[in-house]
């Protein structure tokens, strides 16, 4: 290019941005007077809850937005040519060679029906005159640099059959982005559909790239681990508007503004509170040999295999107590509480309840005790029944054991308001709340039966930071209160630290590690535990102790 | 799984013959006196047992001898090749017609909801879905035949007699397809993978056909197994509206004429072609999406 912009001017600069929201919704803008800018080797965050308007400002410039959205003013300047002034066809030829996109959902982003190779491919194929081997060698080396193993078996495989689900998608979704070089490379969430491990490793990728192609990095994420792990500098968003921003030491250890600051405080902290003692307690739950294969079944050419999801596991939870089971996807936290309530049947070992093997019950022995041992989701879209009110969701598991209607409606209300929530909410419907809402009728369910122990299976992993914050508060509130056992499951390992006494590390369908939070994250002894730990982003960071920090007079 | 179909259709075919009370007394006429009947049972072997009755006539059957038409004293096979190439013509044809039509118009309809060629492909589907075929054939002949006298109303004899019926019939199988094709593409177009080609940069009919539309076409291919499935064994009405002597149309005669080997040799023959036309929507669509491919 003839007017090449000099080294430091920035990549990406915009100006009073505004993107107008159809009529009706909540508010009149998706993002209202955005200006910022993205300079070579920087790598900017946006931070923000859901709805922030973060990704709508990621898909503006990138010029997908959906159909209903329009940037109605400002400008979005790229390497100095307004993108909003510019035609479709001009934009889509940037798109792709000078500006790349990473998504956050990998497992959706890649087209079924084509080989990861030849989507990689089409990128050459649309902006360069490169032959057909040439363009294959290239991906090929591209493949490589994402660390991509075996790229020519890769190159091959359709998105279905890659190995290591979402960790080989995001590679090859990177390597479409990275493959012409992109001066400004987009990422919208890029690894929060992934385990902590492999998100830190994507997170390196991102690293490396600033350093060797030179890339400006608009990055959007909730997730302030991973604010403190990469960026150079930072910007909060609050319902379509920027409320602060500034250097990434900045933000994080002296936030300004009362959004930043409730946000920050809502990061579980690192160092864990002390707890209650519970070891004198009596033993809620006893599991002696727990064990759960999977068969595959066989096919004329091939012999049926069994997959061991969970090997024998023996753990046992006293009263009161908050057991937290942490690991990667796949690692059979999931299987393991569900054997434990008989969702999936498991294969051998005991399930003691107050002193009942309810393991060896025939199904109908084992139905009354269903109500002593309950679970909540984590997808509270999808766990609630969109077509019957709050309140019959309420009353029917306490109806079904026999309480009259009249007193189980009393006892629904009761709970709306034991998880803070208004009681006329019995009588809507679930879409009418939001997720984290959703998240408390969920709760609620649960505890309609007067359950001994309560399951969270990544109660709060879907929901955003300050929600979350409240629910595991709710949580913790309502376990007291009610002298609940509660065994949590989650990923997330600050989340794991905050709220449980104890933990299970589970690896492969094993239990690795097992003791007090302050012992296994404080002085981890297996080698995985050590890996979870070590893959935690933001490690040089905690969360600050915000009263100690004043707000600087605004200028 | 289809062998086990076409088994299962093919003793229903042959207990046809006994649904409808004792063929050697339908065979014999009215007035047949008893003799006469036993007669006709010894000779056409009803006396033996139903079983070995079915593997002697499933047997002759995979040869392609069907027996002997009662009604015109040849074999049905020769009865029915004539015909049913007739049919599979007309039926080849609409469905072309059908695909032809139906996809581009279910395509554009996605491209711009709520378009003026939104609306009028959804004026067309409705009309089709409305209109019974026999009318629709009726007025066609009305207007193109006897005022314009472009086309012949009827007759099989030259290409321009199967356009009329081919419209007919084809036009019949349009709205189901068009509209699915519509909304697998709604679908497909707001997916993320459609989102992922956007991001390249790929040019707009590379990703509305390459990336899109092969996603969205998987569910076509099944409906349109079935319907042409349907066109061949549904064309009674458009062939005698249009005097197309064809399969469709001698299964209906057959029927009047309580003629049962050639209508047990047609209901075996049709459920052929549906099993065939499924398989065939199977191997198409696990070409289509390598998802459905047997590792």
């Amino acid at each position: 290019m003839a007017d090449d912009p000099s080294k430091n001017d920035p990549i990406l600069s915009i100006r009073d941005l505004t993107v107008a929201l159809p009529e009706g919704g909540d508010r009149p803008y998706a993002v209202e007077g955005l200006s910022l800018e993205v300079r070579p080797r920087e790598i900017v965050c946006i931070v923000g809850e859901s709805g922030s308007g973060k990704s709508i400002t990621a898909f503006t410039t990138m010029g997908l937005l959906p159909g209903a959205l329009r940037p109605t003013g400002g400008e979005l300047r790229f390497e100095g040519r307004d993108l909003l002034a510019i035609r479709r066809k001009e934009h889509a030829a940037l798109r792709g060679k000078k500006i790349a996109m990473v998504f956050q959902e990998p497992m959706s982003a890649l087209n079924p029906c084509y080989m990861v190779g030849d989507q990689i491919v089409e990128v050459f194929a649309t902006h360069t005159a490169l032959s057909k081997a040439e363009r294959k060698a290239k991906t090929l080396a591209l493949m490589d640099e994402v660390k991509l193993p075996d790229p020519e078996r890769i190159y091959r495989s359709y998105p279905h059959q890659l190995s290591g689900g979402q960790r080989q998608r995001q590679r090859i979704v990177i390597a479409i982005a990275l493959a012409l070089d992109p001066r400004l490379l987009i990422a919208d969430e890029p690894t929060t559909a992934l385990d902590v491990t492999t998100q830190a490793q994507i997170l390196h990728l991102f690293g490396q790239l600033r350093e060797n192609h030179d890339a400006g990095i608009l990055f959007v994420t909730h997730n302030f681990d991973v604010v403190a792990e990469i960026a150079d500098r930072v910007v909060v968003m609050e319902k379509g508007k920027i409320v602060e921003e500034g250097p990434v030491g900045d933000v994080l250890n002296r936030p300004q503004h009362p959004y930043t600051r409730l946000l920050i405080s809502a990061v579980p902290k690192r160092h864990p509170s002390p707890r209650d003692e519970v070891s004198g307690k009596a033993i809620a739950l006893k599991v002696e040999g727990l064990e759960k294969s999977f068969r595959l079944p066989g096919t004329m050419f091939r012999e049926g295999t069994s997959i061991k999801a969970v090997a024998p596991a023996s753990f046992a939870v006293r009263e009161n107590e908050t057991l937290g089971i942490v690991g990667e996807s796949g690692s059979g936290k999931s299987t393991l509480v569900r054997c434990l309530i008989r969702l999936i049947e498991p294969n051998h070992g005991s399930v003691e309840i107050g002193g009942v093997d309810v393991a060896r019950l025939d199904k109908r022995a084992f139905r009354i005790h269903r109500k002593d041992i309950q679970i909540i989701f984590q997808d509270p879209y999808g766990s609630l029944n969109p077509r019957r009110t709050v309140g019959d969701q309420l009353i029917e598991g306490p109806v079904n054991f026999g309480v009259p209607r009249e007193t189980a409606i009393q006892r629904a209300r009761e709970l709306m308001r034991i998880v803070r929530m208004d009681e006329d909410a019995v009588q809507r419907y679930p879409v009418q709340f939001s997720g984290g809402q959703r998240q408390r009728i969920c709760i609620a369910r649960a505890l309609a039966v007067e359950p001994k122990i309560l399951i969270a299976d990544e109660a709060v992993s879907a929901l955003d930071v300050s929600v979350q914050k409240e629910v595991l508060n709710l949580l913790n509130d309502i376990k007291k209160r009610l002298g609940l056992t509660l065994l949590f499951i989650t990923h997330d390992l600050r989340v794991a630290g905050e709220v449980c006494d104890n933990v299970l590390v589970m690896e492969k369908g094993e239990i690795v590690e097992r003791g007090s939070v302050a012992e296994v994250f404080g002085n981890p002894r297996h080698t995985y535990t050590r890996a979870l730990l070590d893959a935690m982003p933001g490690k040089g960071w905690d969360v600050p102790d915000l009263s100690a920090i004043a707000t600087r007079p605004t200028a | 799984m289809a062998v086990l179909v076409a088994l299962t259709v093919s003793i229903i075919s042959f207990s046809l013959l006994y649904l409808s009370g004792d063929p050697a007394v339908a065979m014999a006429g009215e007035n047949a006196d008893d003799a006469a009947i036993q007669a006709i049972r010894e000779g056409y072997g009803f006396d033996r047992p139903f079983i070995v009755q079915y593997g002697d006539w499933l047997f002759s059957a995979l040869r392609g001898d069907f027996g002997e038409s009662y009604y015109f004293r040849v074999p049905v096979s020769e009865v029915i090749a004539d015909r049913l190439q007739i049919t599979m013509l007309l039926g080849l044809f609409s469905t072309s017609f059908a695909l032809v039509v139906a996809i581009p118009l279910g395509v554009a309809a996605a491209l711009w909801p709520n378009s003026i060629i939104d609306r009028a492909a959804l004026f067309l589907s409705v009309v089709g879905q409305a209109i019974p075929s026999f009318w629709f054939g009726l007025i066609l002949i009305v207007i193109f035949a006897i005022d314009l006298r472009l086309l012949p109303a009827s007759g099989s004899g030259t290409w321009a007699g199967f356009v009329l019926p081919t419209v007919v019939l084809g036009y019949y199988a349009t709205p189901a397809i068009m509209r699915l094709t519509r909304t697998g593409m709604l679908e497909v177009l707001s997916a993320d993978y459609v989102r992922t080609a956007r991001a390249k940069g790929l040019p707009a009919p590379n990703i509305v056909f390459k990336h899109a539309l092969r996603n969205a076409i998987i569910p076509v291919v099944s409906l349109a197994a079935v319907q042409m499935g349907f066109m061949l064994g549904g064309s009674v009405v458009v062939e005698s509206v249009f005097a197309l002597h064809g399969a469709g149309y001698l299964a209906w005669e057959s029927i009047s004429r309580n003629d049962l080997p050639t209508m047990q040799a047609l209901v075996l023959i049709f459920s052929m072609f549906y099993i065939a036309f499924t398989i065939l929507a199977d191997v198409v669509n696990a070409w289509l999406d390598p998802r459905l491919r047997v590792s």
